[in-house]
């Protein structure tokens, strides 16, 4: 048993809206139990992605597995997933109690069973004693609970989650966010949710399904994608970076103006135009010893004051016209004195350099 | 144990075609999508269809092209008739739409004390046959009426009476539309406007009017059509003024000359298909007037306007509520004008036509099935349409149908109804006459508004509604019972009330249909009129009036009932 049969297998699926393409062969596999967040800006195609695997929307070409399971083609109905939308879906006329109990109705088992199971997932989703309210009386994070409870209610191998908690306050979404995190661990069911929210994504995947145009650019971790993003979109994406022109001076480093680097690898012959990213972050300004290497003179710019840190714009003495936005937490504030108009040493390390090639695609900046 | 082997020979490319492979449910749904989609064709587009083809068949059956219209367009008689429709309906037109300009201004963009009453007075013709505005003047200005001299020596019977009666029977048609349009009104573009230094009359003419522009142009239509194609109104108070709606009525049950009854019934579908077309591109610009950011308009005290539009409007408001109070009064008024005293001898309709009180019965029996029948079909035929993502030929066939009875006047439909029923090769001729040919063509008549509630009902639901019954293995019929339908119960509601209202009150489309067992009160109006008991109809028409009123007063109580108790859910 090397590779364990995953939960959910999904092969060269393709989906156009007249000549528009949705999605366009999309591969990817979902181990059982896992957490995987679909991320991308609006307009990706992470909820047409969703909605085929929940068969609402059907694909136009490919194949998708559930457990082992050809459902390609099956109606929603014969597949077996719960869903949470970002609306909710709570259906007004009905209880708590009986929005939970929707499923179970149907499935013909006995009274005291379902009253049961009801009991059981408000308590799972800590709203016990809420059964005779309607939705009507409950706040928006308290709905989507429900919301959740009753997706979760049939024990459905898959759960899908379309943005749930994009239409709470941002506290209630980060505390619910936890919550989902704690409920799916516990309960071991795979889980796909769809996100425009990259802090999300990073705070609750196992994995993250970075999407753009209809195409998957990244599937990794959330520490992989965040320090080794595939692409120049991912990059941008995810977290804050900025992006230099560079040339390629060998296997091992660029330059920028004046101003040599060294990198990990550049993948491409001296001389060739690269594009150089970097985390604003990873812009040290401590501790440094004129001369080591990725260690250069640099004036700072405009500061933004950020609360718990503060934006800067450095511009290497080296290389006037590039311009680096570096964070300094409140403490370097503090301690260093950093202040516009002065100029100091600034360190980056090789390991946190990305080199991508030239112009392969316009960062959105 | 890998899934990859068995995988790989499974993963040939999926035929790209619609939808997902259709499972029981999904098979039941679509059925029933074209289903309704027959039901409809049956109701509405064959009768229609019946019309289209009697106008160019000769009495015997056989084709000859345009021959009919060539013998309408070369008969003085027929040509007179058309042209004093147009005469008539124009001139109503010019009287209703500017009042009832000025009533809904006074409504929605004053101060004016007491809107509920003057919308209330305003709406009442709305519950009345529409014959019975007409008695109310023969009381008032007829030849024994007591304001006779009010008309200079002008005889009330021809386009005189016929123009004041339907513009009261047309002017709540005009308000509702116009108090519409005047409702949507961006209160950011006056204080704009008003911050210029803009003078009122630039400010009425540059922001409110080209607001209110298409609903001034809807509401021209619509009482052109609704003038143009009563029949009610010229039956009883025309005298030897001929217009369309008469002339068809005498071409297929006077003279049994049918092809010539579908040329005039296609002449009346004429405006009320462009009115259709013209309401429909109006609707789309409306709608991008108004913003989503926009602040709605209030209005601020102002002495002088409002006392203006208050004296107006309650001025008009008094005329109207003054014919109907006539025309029930005089029911029960012993021998007009000359004994005053009062009776009840004018409901003993028994006394005037044998058949009674039975046609009141009928009515009732028509409009309750109506209501049931009519608001159960239109929902479920919505639904249907709205929320399966089913057969999307079928459904757009549907809908497209189910918008048809909007561009057809109601004689029209009933000329149709007449053609498809007395059709020899038609089985469904049995039902000629019967109780329930006239439930059917009353559902047809007033389908469109109808599905149109029911369709905004159901759109306002969220749509992921369905995904999730379909995640949870919910069948569409069980969600929809359990679910849709109880949240659009007051769209239900209030369908089944303006079923019950309007076929109460109809007379145009039924007057071809109507059998010896199921004579409607409407029509028992024109029969008694035209047996010279204006008394004893007006007093059907009184009881015709205050059942309707019963009805909508008895919704109102209804429906806040429902929004409270037992709909509990929608209160916080």
């Amino acid at each position: 048993m090397t590779s364990p049969e995953p939960m959910l297998r999904i092969a060269r699926l393709s989906k156009r809206f007249g000549a528009f393409t949705a999605l366009r062969d999309i591969e990817l596999s979902i181990a059982r139990g896992e957490f995987v967040c679909f991320l991308g800006p609006s307009g990706c195609g992470k909820t047409t992605l969703l909605r085929a695997i929940a068969g609402l929307d059907p694909q136009d070409e490919g194949v998708i597995e559930l457990a082992g399971r050809d459902v390609s083609r099956a109606p929603p109905a014969e597949r077996d997933f719960g869903i949470v939308f970002q609306s909710y879906a709570l259906f007004p006329n009905l209880t708590i109690g009986d929005n939970i109990a929707y499923g179970l109705v149907n499935r013909g088992r006995p009274r005291a069973e379902i009253d049961r199971r009801v009991e059981e997932l408000l308590a799972l989703v800590g709203l016990p004693e809420q059964r005779r309210k309607y939705p009507v009386q409950l706040s928006g994070g308290q709905q989507q609970r429900v919301a959740l409870a009753r997706a979760l209610a049939t024990s459905p191998g898959l759960l899908l989650l379309d943005e749930p908690l994009s239409a709470l306050d941002a506290r209630v979404r980060i505390r619910l966010r936890d919550e989902i995190r704690g409920l799916q661990k516990r309960l071991g069911v795979t889980t796909i949710m769809v996100t425009h929210d990259q802090e999300e994504a990073l705070a609750m995947a196992d994995r993250i399904v970075v999407m753009n145009h209809g195409v998957i650019e990244q599937i990794g971790a959330p520490e992989e994608i965040y320090r080794q993003p595939a692409t120049p979109f991912v990059a941008d994406f995810v977290g804050h970076m900025t992006f230099l022109d560079a040339v390629s001076t060998g296997p091992r480093g660029v330059r920028i103006g004046g101003l040599e680097l060294h990198v990990r690898e550049t993948n491409a012959p001296a001389g060739a135009p690269v594009r150089l990213a970097m985390r604003p972050e990873e812009v040290r300004t401590r501790d440094l010893v004129e001369g080591e290497a990725n260690v250069f003179r640099g004036r700072v710019g405009a500061l933004a004051f950020l609360g718990a840190f503060c934006r800067a714009r450095v511009e290497p003495v080296q290389s006037p016209g590039a311009a680096i936005t570096a964070d300094f937490s409140a403490n370097a504030m503090r301690d260093l004195a950093i202040a516009t108009g002065q100029e100091r040493l600034f360190g980056l390390s090789e390991a946190t350099l990305r080199v991508f090639p030239a112009r392969a695609e316009p960062a959105a900046s | 144990m890998s899934a990859a082997a068995p995988v790989a020979t499974r993963a040939g490319p999926v035929p790209s075609g619609p939808g997902a492979r259709a499972s029981t449910e999904a098979r039941i749904g679509a059925a029933l999508v074209w289903l309704l989609g027959a039901v409809l064709t049956l109701i509405i587009a064959a009768p229609l269809w019946m019309l289209l083809s009697k106008s160019v068949q000769s009495v015997d059956g056989a084709f000859v092209g345009l021959a009919n219209f060539a013998v309408y367009a070369t008969t003085p008689t027929l040509v007179a008739a058309l042209l004093n429709s147009l005469f008539v309906a124009s001139l109503s037109t010019a009287i209703v739409v500017p009042l009832a300009f000025v009533y809904a201004y006074a409504l929605q963009r004053s101060c004016v004390p007491g809107k509920g009453v003057l919308y209330a007075a305003a709406l009442l013709p709305i519950f009345a046959p529409s014959l019975l505005s007409a008695l109310a003047l023969v009381y008032v200005f007829g030849n024994q009426g007591f304001l006779k001299g009010a008309l200079f020596g002008a005889s009330l019977y021809g386009p005189v009476g016929i123009v004041i009666a339907e513009s009261l029977y047309a002017f709540p048609h005009a308000l509702l539309i116009l108090t519409t349009a005047l409702a949507l009104a961006d209160g950011r573009l006056y204080e704009a406007a008003e911050a210029m230094g803009t003078t009122r009359a630039r400010i009425f003419r540059t922001v409110t009017l080209p607001g209110a522009r298409y609903g001034l142009i809807s509401a021209v239509f619509v009482v052109f059509t609704i003038v143009i194609t009563d029949f009610g109104i010229p039956k009883v108070i025309g005298g030897q003024y001929a217009v369309l709606a008469t002339d068809a009525y005498k071409q297929v049950v006077g003279q049994q000359n049918f092809p010539m009854g579908a040329v005039v019934g296609l002449l009346l579908l004429v405006p009320a298909v462009l009115a259709f077309f013209v309401d429909r591109s109006v609707r789309s610009r409306q709608v991008a007037l108004l913003s989503a950011r926009a602040v709605p308009y209030v209005a601020k005290p102002r002495r002088a306007r409002d006392l203006a539009f208050g004296v107006a409007a309650y001025v008009i408001g008094a005329m109207i509520v003054a014919t109907y109070t006539v025309a029930v009064w005089a029911s029960f008024i012993k021998y007009w004008p000359y004994n005053l005293s009062l009776t009840l001898a004018n409901y003993d309709f028994a006394s005037f036509d044998a058949s009674g009180w039975s046609p009141y019965f009928n009515s009732l029996k028509m409009a309750a099935a109506s209501a049931v029948i009519g608001a159960t079909f239109v929902f479920f035929g919505a639904y249907l349409i709205e929320k399966l993502k089913l057969a999307p030929f079928g459904r757009a066939f549907a809908q497209f149908l189910a918008m048809l009875p909007m561009a057809v006047p109601g004689l029209v439909l009933g000329l149709g109804y007449v053609f498809f029923y007395n059709a020899t090769w038609n089985p469904l001729g049995v039902f000629y006459g019967s109780l329930a040919v006239l439930v059917v063509n009353t559902v047809a008549h007033f389908y469109t508004v109808a599905h149109i509630t029911a369709t905004t009902a159901l759109g306002q639901i969220d749509p992921e509604f369905e995904s999730v019954a379909a995640s949870l293995k919910v069948p569409f019929w069980r969600h929809a019972r359990r679910v849709t339908a109880p949240i659009c119960l007051p769209a239900i509601l209030d369908i089944g009330v303006y079923m019950f209202v309007n076929a109460l009150t109809t007379v145009s489309a039924v007057i071809f249909l109507y059998g010896s067992e199921s004579k409607l009160a409407s029509i028992a109006i024109v029969h008694l009129d035209e047996a010279g008991a204006i008394a004893s109809a007006a007093a059907m028409g009184a009881i015709v009036m205050a059942t309707a009123i019963a009805v909508k007063l008895a919704h109102l109580a209804i429906d806040r009932a429902l929004l409270g108790r037992l709909q509990a859910w929608r209160r916080r």
